[in-house]
């Protein structure tokens, strides 16, 4: 097991390498920081000693990758390359363009991603199943069918309608809960109610499709045949046997977004008003703060590629038949 | 090249649309002639609710295609010297259609059938005075000579819309149950009370009910939108009616083009990694799982960015505000193509692996077929339905995707009539009181009928051409 999980995070190394470069190659010499500089500081006539200074501030002044000026182990050390993208495998991430430490902000502004991500996973998951449990014991029937056309309906409208809807059904009609906004501590839950709500709700449409499409898939199974010609009821075999053996790829699904819930949701997060790592990314954007559009891009592959690793273990535990080779 | 005092330039993404245009009708011809692919075809054929969904698809690509053939207007003066000039604004067929609706612009917001501005200004009355009050609207019911009347003229004008579509309908009945009758060889009574119970092959009874439904709403609203904004307003005082048609190119454009830039590195990849295995397949194993391992919404928005650099520093290359917004375009249309051509690239991997260990392809590699042979006459032809079910799927996606990217900011150009861009200009306004809800539910309901139809009719595809489902 160890060696397995061994070999699972060196065959990581070369990929976090490959995603470093395209980082690298995006921000560094797609367009050269003179573009950049020239951009940020907005105007079409820039002196050339502005851009070196802008330059200078943020630590662009150095060649990309080899510096010819420089003596022994500095020709590689003293390069952008070696100072902005080779330092993110320490995850040290360096400052943004206002000078604020990224790696605080990131430690900061995970703790409000987690508190809508983790409450929304453990609802929708749970609801999500119970619908598809229904819909796959009543199938072929027309729950089943007007259950699943209005999973699609459910499924074409942008998430972005169920946010402004639930806002102004819930927050701006009935004045249930603040519009936006966060707190510390448990002063936190009421502005959480509704984006864990709308999370849920703009989730159950392709949540339970796909649930569905597992639990049938599962139905058509031989135990499940010799299941019933033991006598058993149907209910029994749903909760019993079935369920059971659904909850192998529905849970190693979860594994696999586990670690990236941290990374939270853009979009929820900047309506919502709640400082985590969504909106971070989204104000980083809207500023063209590419320090830290560049930390965030390396911080989701490490987080999705450890989710890769959680799940390759988790099936060979849930599931004896995979073995490890 | 002109015509009519029109000049055709067309933009970069026009010709793409072209290009795929020309590829949907080649696929069409070749579908046809192959039996493995036209028999699921006429299977999503006979299905009533994905043949309605398709009609309504293929409404919103008429208009998309109306809306990417682009034109340039002749000017008035350029007669003097016998030499033709033509306006540098580029508009396309659907702009010279909807030539009414885009010059009727307000000042600002007004609600749907308003009369009067949404915004209180200073009027000057006859006598000099000044008073704060809501200005008559330039265009919204200007041709009604008592404001009282606007109701019964609605209700007329509606009435009417619905009395010659009724009319329509009669006659499309009485036309195709003659030519139906005349193909099954049936008396045209039987045939009619075929039609009526929905026992025909094809779904007519729907896809009838469905027409219907189009052709009232087209009436209503070519009835009603010279005269009223239908849809009201947005802040400039453009009729939102217009804005939400013009977007259906923008949607259509980001859910297809992608496409085109998915296909070559997915097709060839995919199959490659599979047929060739060991070091191939390690190697484009390793470029997938790198570029699928960043999360595809910073990878995008990572890209746009970058893009957006280059295109302020080359401003100069885009002579209007149109192209620029064309080239944005066309460049997020390219980077959704390559940060999604993985999906696509698994799974074709996967059927090639399979495929190789066939008979047939062991037989042919016995016989020494080259391996560029194998690739293009056995293995692509068997792998085109899993090609043409991920591509159906992720049309809706990809339309979702663009309103989301247009709010964070990674998506069309601000210039760029979307709907992402009509939401992101709408919710700043969820705040005002009365609430300007109009742009929102117009965006809403054009959006929802397309993502809807679009998932009801990859669902029926799906179902047809994925054998997998068959044995059930």
């Amino acid at each position: 097991m160890l060696a397995y999980i061994t070999r699972r995070i060196l065959y990581a190394i070369p990929i976090l390498i490959g995603v470093n470069l395209i980082t690298f190659t995006l921000f560094f010499v797609v367009n050269s920081p003179d573009d950049v500089a020239r951009v940020h500081l907005g105007d079409k006539h820039v002196t050339e000693q502005a851009i070196e200074k802008w330059k200078a501030a943020r630590g662009y002044d150095k060649p990309l990758m080899y510096n010819a000026g420089a003596s022994g182990i500095d020709k590689i050390r003293e390069t952008i390359f070696f100072e902005k993208s080779a330092k993110l495998f320490a995850f040290d991430f360096g400052a943004a363009d206002d000078g604020r430490d990224i790696g605080y902000d990131i430690r900061q502004r995970m703790w409000p991603s987690l508190a809508i991500a983790i409450p929304s996973l453990i609802i929708g998951l749970l609801v999500n199943i119970t619908v598809a449990m229904v819909l796959a014991f009543f199938r072929a029937s027309y729950i089943d069918i007007v259950g699943v056309i209005f999973g699609v309906v459910l499924m074409s409208i942008s998430s972005m309608f169920y946010i402004i809807g639930g806002q102004y059904l819930i927050s701006k009609s009935l004045h249930l809960v603040p519009i936006s906004g966060y707190d510390d501590g448990f002063n936190a839950i009421k502005f959480l109610v509704l984006p864990v709500i709308v999370g849920l709700v703009s989730g159950i449409g392709s949540g339970t499709r796909w649930y569905r499409t597992i639990f049938l898939e599962e139905i058509n199974r031989d135990y499940v045949r010799t299941a019933r010609a033991k006598g058993l009821l149907e209910s029994r075999v749903l909760f019993k046997h079935i369920l059971k053996n659904a909850m192998i790829p529905i849970l190693t699904g979860v594994v696999v977004i586990l670690p990236v819930l941290f990374m939270g949701s853009l979009i929820t997060e900047s309506f919502f008003g709640i400082p985590g790592l969504g909106s971070y990314v989204i104000d980083a954007i809207q500023a063209q703060d590419f320090a830290i559009v560049r930390a965030m891009v390396f911080l989701g592959s490490v987080l999705y590629i450890i989710g890769l690793i959680l799940t390759d273990i988790s099936y060979t535990l849930v599931d004896p038949r995979v073995r490890l080779s | 090249m002109s015509l009519l005092g029109y000049q055709f330039s067309p933009l970069w993404t026009d010709w793409l649309v072209y290009l795929l245009v020309f590829f949907g009708v080649a696929f069409f011809l070749y579908a046809r002639r192959h039996e493995h692919l036209s028999r699921p075809w006429r299977q999503v054929v006979q299905r009533p609710l994905a043949m309605s969904a398709a009609l309504v698809l293929v409404i919103y690509i008429i208009i998309g295609l109306a809306d990417s053939f682009h034109v340039r207007e002749q000017r008035e003066n350029s007669a003097n010297d016998g030499s033709q000039v033509f306006s540098s604004e580029v508009i396309s067929l659907l702009d010279i259609a909807l030539t009414t609706l885009r010059h009727q612009q307000e000042t600002t917001y007004s609600a749907p059938f308003a009369l009067h501005s949404y915004a209180k200004e200073s009027l000057e009355l006859p006598d000099g005075s000044i008073v704060r009050e809501f200005p008559r609207l330039k265009y919204g019911g200007a041709h009604l000579d008592e404001l009282s009347q606007q109701q019964t003229d609605i209700a007329a004008k509606m009435f009417r819309a619905l009395i010659e579509s009724l009319l329509i309908l009669l006659v499309l009945i009485a036309v195709l149950n003659y030519f139906l009758s005349r193909q099954q060889s049936l008396g045209y009574r039987q045939q009619f009370m075929l039609l009526q119970a929905g026992e025909t092959n094809v779904p007519w009874r729907s896809l009838l009910m469905t027409g219907f439904v189009i052709i009232l709403v087209a009436l209503v609203l070519v009835k009603l939108a010279p005269y009223y904004h239908v849809l009201g307003t947005d802040k400039v005082g453009q009729d939102v009616l217009y804005l939400s048609l013009k977007s259906i190119r923008t949607g259509l454009v980001i859910g297809s083009l992608t496409t085109l830039f998915v296909l070559p590195f997915a097709l060839s990849l995919g199959i490659m990694a599979g047929y060739f295995r060991g070091r191939v397949d390690d190697f484009i194993q390793y470029l997938y799982t790198t570029l699928s391992s960043i999360p595809s919404v910073l990878l995008i928005a990572a890209s746009v960015l970058m893009i957006d650099v280059y295109i302020q520093n080359n401003a100069e290359q885009f002579q209007t505000i149109a192209e620029r917004a064309d080239a944005r375009l066309f460049f997020l249309c390219l980077i959704l193509g390559v940060t999604g051509w993985v999906g696509l690239c698994r799974l074709l991997r996967g059927e090639a692996l399979k495929l190789r260990e066939i008979d047939y392809i062991q037989a042919s590699q016995a016989f020494g077929v080259s391996h560029t042979r194998i690739l293009s006459r056995h293995i692509l032809p068997n792998v085109m339905h899993i090609v043409l079910i991920t591509l159906v799927l992720d049309f809706s996606g990809l339309v979702l995707a663009e309103a989301v990217l247009s709010y964070i900011g990674v998506g069309v150009d601000p210039s760029m009539i979307s709907w992402g861009n009509m939401i992101n200009g709408a919710r700043l306004e969820m705040a005002r009181e009365p609430i300007v809800w109009w742009s929102l539910v117009a965006a809403f309901i054009f959006m929802f009928v397309l993502v809807l139809c679009a998932n009801l009719f990859s669902d029926a595809v799906r179902d047809a051409f994925d054998p997998r489902i068959h044995g059930r």
